[in-house]
């Protein structure tokens, strides 16, 4: 090959054109940079987390009670009221998410005006600012729903009309709906045109054939989105701020009429409420830590099985 | 009629303004295998597709005159889709197996239609697999995955999926155009076995194949039915210049 090139003129030879060069170089340097930077931030973070939340993190801290107003003591009410959260709020968004899914890959027409409505709000609500959430939360399912339960059912008496995991819950399954829709309407599309059509040519009426091909084909995109949600769910604040988190409980709660504490309201209660901010550091870090592991393994577990999921759309 | 199992009166398709299939009239003799051909695009695939309303999953599908199954027209606002499905198998060009078991994959069907008993079940699967010619490749592994057979076998197994429902008319579309000679020649002498009980309909591009399987032909071109004969006639005198052009290669 290099004989052939060397007879006549190379005209793959590099040009002189130094200018050229150059601008190259500077490019891809611009991008080495900025990924660097993002690595180095995300180092940084993660970093300054664990140093700082290493010394105060056990299985003391995550299995013990808050005590002495909160300055010692470990974090245990705030993880199992995130628990908790996340569960009310998947059960309530999973499913609905999930029929929202299948009426916008299955039956909506393509050029149907309430699909084209459907998909508009979805990516509207996928924007909305979370601590709009909590307010949707404080006057729709409070004041409205809770106060008319009293009204109706309890002879005015306040009981579901103020702060409780139910109605925290259902803030946030609004905010991470968008989430599940759009996983599990991905996870629908994979499922090939020429399944359906075997199962429809068989004499299967359409349900027949969700039920029994296209669904089992995206159970996995449904476990997706639901994890996505739940960390999604397990990280937020401003949705449960006014309606159902609470700064401090001696006791589990008991029932959906109960107010809850919450890994992440801990850490902004912690932060900016505490009677000595100095002194609780570590306990904010350590407490920020667990929400972080939390959230990252939710996230891997959701990635790992997106990533199974397209290689068999493949 | 005794001998008719299909009959298509001034059947037209538009795909939104575009008329796909002009004025197709023919009768499709029953417990025969009658193939279709013609180059790509003439509209052989939409015409099969109307046979068991395929094409009503498409958005923007007009469909006029009459396609007449057993003397009743399967376009009637009076009839069940699902239950023309029942009597009209599909083949399909690229083997289609559910991402299940050998054995789900032929009980679906049936299962489907409300067969729950167990041993009916185990009989259809093995009667539908043994009409398949499969029988003896996978009996030892009904409950292996159907995804792990050759295209061969999955094709075959596709067709058995098919007789499983006990239909009356097989449509097969190039049900071989995705597989090896050895693999086409068996799905070829199923053909010819499975016409004893079957009318079957075939769209080929392979113009031996029609000629090997079939026992009718039609000719396809530009969405028009040229001609239909019995396949000797076709491929020995067509009567019609286009037909000749397209069988002699001349083009297409």
């Amino acid at each position: 090959m290099e004989k052939a090139i060397s007879i006549t003129e190379n005209p793959f030879a590099k040009t002189n054109g130094k200018g050229k060069d150059i601008k190259e170089k500077a490019v891809v340097g611009i991008t080495q940079i900025a990924v660097i930077l993002i690595i180095a931030i995300l180092v940084v973070i993660l970093g300054i987390i664990i140093y700082q939340g290493r010394e105060k993190f056990s299985w003391e801290f995550i299995s013990s009670f808050p005590t002495d107003g909160m300055t010692k003591g470990g974090i245990f009410p705030a993880l199992i009221g995130t628990f908790i959260l996340v569960i009310v709020m998947s059960i309530a968004a999973v499913p609905f998410g999930t029929i929202t899914a299948i009426y916008l890959t299955e039956y909506a027409k393509e050029n149907s005006k309430i699909a084209a409505a459907v998909r508009f709000s979805i990516r509207t609500l996928a924007v909305v600012p979370s601590i709009i959430f909590g307010l949707f939360g404080l006057g729709f399912f409070i004041q409205f729903v809770g106060t008319g339960m009293d009204t109706a059912f309890n002879d005015g008496e306040l009981h579901w009309g103020q702060p409780n995991i139910l109605w925290a819950s259902l803030t946030m399954a609004l905010l991470t709906l968008p989430v599940i829709i759009v996983s599990v309407e991905e996870s629908l599309k994979t499922i090939p045109r020429e399944l359906r059509e075997a199962s429809l040519a068989l004499g299967a009426t359409k349900w027949q054939t969700i039920k029994n091909v296209v669904f089992p084909g995206s159970i996995s995109g449904i476990m997706t989105g639901t994890i996505l949600a739940v960390s999604r769910g397990a990280g937020e604040v401003a949705p449960i701020l006014f309606t159902g988190a609470a700064y401090y409980l001696a006791t589990l709660p008991e029932s959906l009429s109960d107010q809850f504490m919450n890994l992440g309201y801990h850490v902004y209660i912690m932060s900016t409420q505490s009677s000595d901010v100095e002194k609780t550091m570590p306990i904010q870090f350590a407490t920020t830590l667990v929400l972080l592991i939390l959230t990252l393994s939710l996230n891997l577990v959701a990635v790992i099985i997106r990533s199974r999921i397209r290689r068999r759309a493949k | 009629m005794k001998d008719t199992k299909i009959e298509v009166k001034d059947l037209s398709l538009y795909y939104g303004e575009k008329k796909a299939l002009k004025e197709i009239s023919l009768e499709i003799p029953r417990n025969k295998v009658t193939a279709l051909i013609g180059p790509s695009g003439c509209g052989k695939s939409t015409f099969l597709r109307c046979i068991n309303r395929m094409n009503d999953l498409i958005p923007d599908v007009k469909i006029t005159g009459q396609m007449l199954v057993e003397g009743v027209d399967i376009y009637d606002k009076n009839v069940d889709v699902v239950n023309i499905r029942k009597k009209i198998g599909m083949v399909f060009q690229k083997s289609n197996p559910f991402p299940k078991s050998i054995y789900e994959n032929i009980a679906y069907g049936p299962r489907i239609n409300g067969i729950k008993d167990k041993a009916e079940l185990n009989e259809i699967v093995e009667t539908s697999l043994k009409q398949a010619a499969i029988w003896e490749e996978v009996k030892d592994r009904l409950g292996d995955s159907a995804m792990g057979l050759s295209g061969g076998q999955q094709q075959r197994l596709c067709i058995a999926r098919t007789l499983a429902v006990s239909p009356d008319i097989i449509l097969m579309d190039e049900p071989a155009s995705a597989l090896d000679p050895i693999s086409t020649s068996k799905i070829e002498e199923l053909v010819h076995e499975l016409k004893e009980q079957y009318t079957i309909i075939i769209v080929t591009h392979n113009m031996q194949q029609a000629a090997r399987t079939s026992d009718f032909t039609a000719f396809f071109y530009l969405g028009e039915l040229i001609e239909i004969g019995k396949t000797n006639a076709i491929f020995t005198k067509p009567e019609k210049k286009q037909t000749e052009d397209y069988i002699t290669g001349r083009f297409g």
